[in-house]
């Protein structure tokens, strides 16, 4: 008995169309504005003061007026974010800010909907909820500090640490395989996902940029160092001497090139398919010659190679991961078409509300008695 | 042939049948007309869990009870005065419950030798109905091949056998609205319409229940015809409504009263589903219905959708509410609106997934972390569901703050005759979203700026203030960390938590002062007993209770629509009266709360088979307390006396 539906197929725009901008005239925002009185409270040299920093000074660039942007999280040290911001916010409960997210952007298309989340928060307890507004398109940017243990609660693994890590629950090393949050997301069939790192604030405003101009859900997954609790854990893709070899910089429309620079300038390295898995491997760019490299596509509808490429991420400690913007493909929204559902509904039966609430509490089978 | 009519001031019909036979329809029509027909009537689904049970057999049986009078009635009825059994195992698993002398239809199609041993008789009871120790030789027994007869009324049709038999539901139905004389019309109108995209079945449904009553006209098998005249009703225009129904049409109420767009987030669990699939058809209202992953998102989103100034709603059973506990627990931290509604089931755990029970009163009232203070309504009947989800909604809005409805299993699917409202008569709930600055700072500078801060209370309701995102110059940060008092940013001191433990407290508290004192019934003003409930039970109770008194004793009665905060009069109600019974389908949650609360001997009168409460039980029990405080034997007290809804055997 099952039937489908044509759905109505709202014309794709930007992540940020239907949020009021801020009066041209009216002088430039800037990043002191988006900064809350709120003292900031994470310990000296945690990675996420760094990306507060660059979301402060990014928000500005979004045009958008300030009461019309929400920034909601989960519970971890990332969580706390929202306070540091002077928009709307809130610091809801452990994993659950993108359900929370969801409702805030059905309701409201005039709002720009963020979440900050951790790896515990979004991918441990969080887990469900994550991978459906993924699927479900809904409109927000998902920012998911992966710090790769769980700070708040003072350093037990998370599902990101490596199999094998010695915390205070795991005395004898863990015995849980970590995920791969980019793999997760492109399985979710999430339309817009992205690695950076918080070092890094250039990339990060970057791909920022584009998550934002993004409708759909973005997954940001930022590479956070917690110098309290895993200190080091990215130390191959922030130190000057190995970072080279160790990031593999996607760049759309550029064959994927990392490693020490070749004669021609671009790295030595690079990614080609492999005939004989389907994937896609690391290969020297001297012998396999510059037209067997892998030119990125983040476009591509098919994310088996997107995916392909998220598996060279070391799932152990870290010495190589791709860095960017693994994919950004175009899907209807959740809660545009939700809305359009709605207007729809609304157009069919025009008349005041309060007639038609009378007509429908009234309707059925009626006898009257006088 | 000159049939007999006999007139009866109420009839209890129970049509019983496999899972797959559509007796919930049967009924349901059998409803509509006895509704339309102008009695008053109460009505009792029982179905089991599984979709499909195997069938044919004991677990497979789905019931449909309606009691239907000519008088004002509270109850589905005790027990059936008819029997319509389908097949073998409807016969068996229904007997138990009639009285001697009821009347029992029986579709003798299904009474086969494997049909009869999946519902474990050895031999068929039809067979053996003149012999002593017969197990129908207390019954009036009809037995008619239903199934044979609509076969052939609808051959003309060319259906398969199997296609052309389902219609034997239609052919019970036309014979029992032959038999209490139910206008016809709109069960025909409803079968062109339900079946309107395929002309043969329609035409065969209908065939099959006009032959029904030309059977019942034509055969000389019955030889009387009952008649069950219209109750006086208070004037109005009425309709049937379920409680989930009436439900769903509440929230869309609230939402159009308020002005708020509703959001619903919810999870589908039974009995709970069909208020979700109800608001996901009222789109035109601006009701969003978001199905969820679980539904620990469903109230996450509702939230969300409270904070961005909606109306959020979420809808569940038990086991749902134990999954929202935490997001309750955020909803009483960040004080928004919000309602939480537990169409209660059988406990614990997956428990009778399809059978009533009120066992989560204490779950709703301290099942959450922390002192967690969140106002509780009930309905106390199918149609009250929508004035108690307007009462919901405007405890919610004007208090900010979460509130739980408790309905339950029985209100969900049972129905009754519901006098629909005016529009403009329905409460108005004024969202009153915070606009402007509401507080100055001065910095250090002594230079004073305006802000907003989000705790800053209205003196009388304790309420915050709710502003929604996209409000210039109110931007502010909620969350589930203790709040510092007034200006609401995270507060780890230990003397704010202590005012703020309190004032929540406080401000639940104060809902108490916007309701109107309790109704009593003591009509002779003479009652020692004081019979409290809430709830469900009213029903029963009520029935109770009116035979108590027509045995010419005294009972009070007093039904809660308020769990939490209790109404500021209950306690020197209470107190005027020498004893207090306290009926629930569960093991005593409201007693224990009245006798912490007040310190009153609150008994407890408890059922939890599933099943609403009886009314012969409760009278006796209402009865031996009344004989206790009067000082009379019991035995003096004539419960069976009949009340007005059993002159008729
Ligand atoms: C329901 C619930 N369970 C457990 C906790 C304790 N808790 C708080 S944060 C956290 C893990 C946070 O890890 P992550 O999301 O990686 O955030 P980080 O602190 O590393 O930024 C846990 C287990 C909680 N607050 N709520
Ligand atoms: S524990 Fe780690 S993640 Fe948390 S604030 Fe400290 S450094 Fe940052
Ligand atoms: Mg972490």
């Amino acid at each position: 008995m099952s039937t489908t539906a044509d759905l109505p197929s709202p014309t794709l725009r930007t992540g940020t169309d239907g949020v009021p901008a801020v009066d041209p005239d009216a002088p430039a925002q800037t990043g002191k504005e988006f900064t809350s009185d709120q003292e900031v409270r994470w310990c000296p040299g945690c990675g996420d003061y760094a990306v507060l920093k660059a979301v402060q000074s990014f928000l500005p660039d979004l045009g958008l007026r300030r009461e019309n942007i929400v920034f909601v999280s989960g519970i971890g040290c990332s969580s706390r974010f929202p306070y540091y911001l002077d928009t709307y916010g809130m610091h809801s409960i452990h994993g659950r800010a993108p359900a929370i997210a969801t409702g805030i952007a059905t309701t409201r298309e005039d709002l720009s909907v963020w979440v900050v989340t951790g790896d515990g928060d979004a991918l441990s307890i969080g887990g469900n909820h994550l991978v459906h507004a993924l699927r479900r398109n809904v409109n927000m940017t998902i920012l998911l500090f992966n710090n790769r243990i769980y700070g708040l609660t003072k350093g037990q693994y998370s599902p990101t640490s490596e199999a094998g890590k010695v915390t205070k629950s795991t005395p004898m090393g863990s015995v849980d395989h970590p995920f791969n949050p980019v793999s997760l997301a492109l399985g979710a069939e999430a339309t817009f996902v992205a690695r950076t790192i918080d070092s890094d604030r250039k990339h990060l405003t970057q791909v920022l940029a584009a998550a934002a101009a993004h409708r759909g859900t973005s997954l940001v997954e930022i590479y956070q160092n917690c110098p309290i609790f895993n200190d080091g854990a990215f130390d191959a893709i922030k130190d000057r001497d190995t970072k080279a070899d160790a990031i593999i910089p996607l760049e759309q429309g550029q064959p994927i090139r990392f490693g020490a620079p070749a004669e021609d300038g671009g790295g030595s390295r690079g990614l080609a398919r492999d005939a004989g898995t389907g994937g896609v491997r690391v290969v020297d760019v001297a012998e396999v010659g510059l037209d067997a490299l892998l030119v990125h596509d983040a476009t591509r509808d098919d994310p088996t190679t997107a995916f392909a490429i998220s598996r060279l991420t070391d799932a152990g400690y870290l010495r190589q991961s791709p860095i960017g913007i693994f994919r950004q493909v175009e899907r209807p929204t959740y809660d545009d078409q939700a809305r359009a559902q709605l207007s729809t509904a609304r157009d069919a039966a025009p008349g005041d509300q309060a007639d038609r609430l009378a007509a429908l509490i009234g309707g059925g089978d009626t006898w009257t008695v006088v | 042939m000159a049939t007999e009519v006999k007139q009866l001031d109420r009839v209890i019909i129970r049509f019983a049948g496999d899972s797959g036979d559509g007796m919930q329809l049967t009924g349901d029509r059998f409803t509509q007309e006895s509704a339309a027909f102008g009695n008053d009537l109460v009505t009792l689904p029982n179905f089991p869990a599984e979709i499909r049970a195997p069938q044919g057999t004991l677990p497979g049986v789905s019931s449909f009870q309606v009691h239907f009078a000519d008088h004002d009635i509270l109850t589905a009825g005790d027990a059936p005065d008819v029997l319509v059994a389908m097949n073998p195992a409807a016969l068996r698993a229904n007997l138990p419950d009639l009285p001697r002398g009821a009347t029992v239809i029986v579709d003798t199609h299904d009474f086969t030798t494997r049909n009869l041993a999946k519902a474990g008789y050895d031999a068929n009871p039809l067979d053996s109905l003149d012999e002593p120790g017969s197990p129908l030789a207390e019954f009036a027994v009809h037995t008619v091949d239903l199934t044979g007869m609509t076969v052939g009324a609808v051959k003309e049709f060319g259906l398969s056998r199997k296609d052309a038999s389902r219609a034997k539901n239609m052919f019970a139905l036309g014979l029992l609205s032959w038999m209490y004389g139910r206008p016809t019309e709109h069960t025909e109108k409803f079968l062109h319409r339900r079946f309107s995209r395929v002309p043969d079945i329609r035409d065969a449904n209908i065939t099959a229940f006009k032959a029904g009553w030309a059977f019942g006209e034509t055969t000389e098998t019955f030889a009387v015809r009952y008649e069950v005249k219209p109750a006086p009703m208070a004037a109005g225009t009425y309709r049937n409504i379920t409680g989930n129904l009436a439900l769903a049409y509440g929230l869309v109420a609230a939402g159009v009263r308020s002005g708020l767009p509703v959001f619903l987030g919810s999870y589908p669990i039974t009995p709970a589903s069909d208020v979700l699939h109800e608001l996901s058809k009222h789109k035109a209202f601006g009701v969003t219905t978001f199905q969820a992953e679980d539904e620990i998102a469903g109230i996450g989103a509702a939230i969300g959708a409270s904070f961005s100034g909606a109306l959020g709603v979420t809808t569940t059973s038990g086991p749902g509410v134990a999954l929202k506990s935490e997001s309750i627990g955020l909803a009483v931290m960040t004080e928004l609106p919000l309602l939480v509604i537990d169409v209660q089931r059988g406990g614990p755990s997956t428990g009778l997934p399809t059978k009533t029970e009120q066992a989560d009163l204490m779950q709703a009232m301290y099942g959450r972390n922390g002192e967690a203070p969140v106002p509780i309504v009930a309905p106390r009947s199918p149609a009250d569901c929508f004035d108690a989800a307007i009462e919901a909604a405007r405890i919610a809005v004007t208090y900010r703050t979460p509130v739980m409805l408790l309905s339950d299993g029985y209100l969900a699917n049972g129905s009754e005759p519901w006098r629909i409202p005016e529009v403009d008569d329905l409460p108005v709930v004024d969202p009153g979203f915070a606009t402007a600055t509401n507080h100055v700072s001065t910095g250090k500078d002594g230079a004073e700026t305006a802000d907003f801060w989000p705790y800053l209370r209205d003196e009388a309701t304790l309420a915050r203030p709710w502003a929604v995102p996209g409000t210039a110059g109110l931007e502010h940060r909620i969350g589930g960390l203790e709040k510092g008092e007034g200006h609401g940013d995270i507060s780890y001191d230990p003397a704010n938590h202590e005012r703020m433990v309190r004032t929540r407290q406080a401000k639940v508290d104060a809902v108490a002062d916007s309701l109107p004192p309790l109704e009593v019934d003591d009509p002779s003003g003479q009652a020692k007993v004081l019979v409290i409930g809430w709830g469900s039970t009213y029903g029963p109770i009520g029935a109770g209770v009116r035979r108590v008194r027509r045995s010419g004793h005294h009972a009070a009665q007093v039904h809660l629509r308020h769990l939490n905060p209790f109404p500021h009069d209950l306690g020197e109600i209470l107190g005027r009266y020498e004893r207090v019974l306290v009926p629930e389908m569960n093991l005593g949650q409201l007693s224990t709360l009245l006798r912490a609360r007040y310190l009153v001997d609150a008994r407890g009168y408890h059922q939890v088979n599933g099943l609403p409460l009886k009314a012969a039980a409760l009278a006796q029990a209402i009865g031996e307390l009344v004989a206790e405080a009067e000082g009379v034997p019991l035995h003096e007290l004539d419960l069976t006396a009949a009340t007005s809804q059993e002159v008729h055997q």
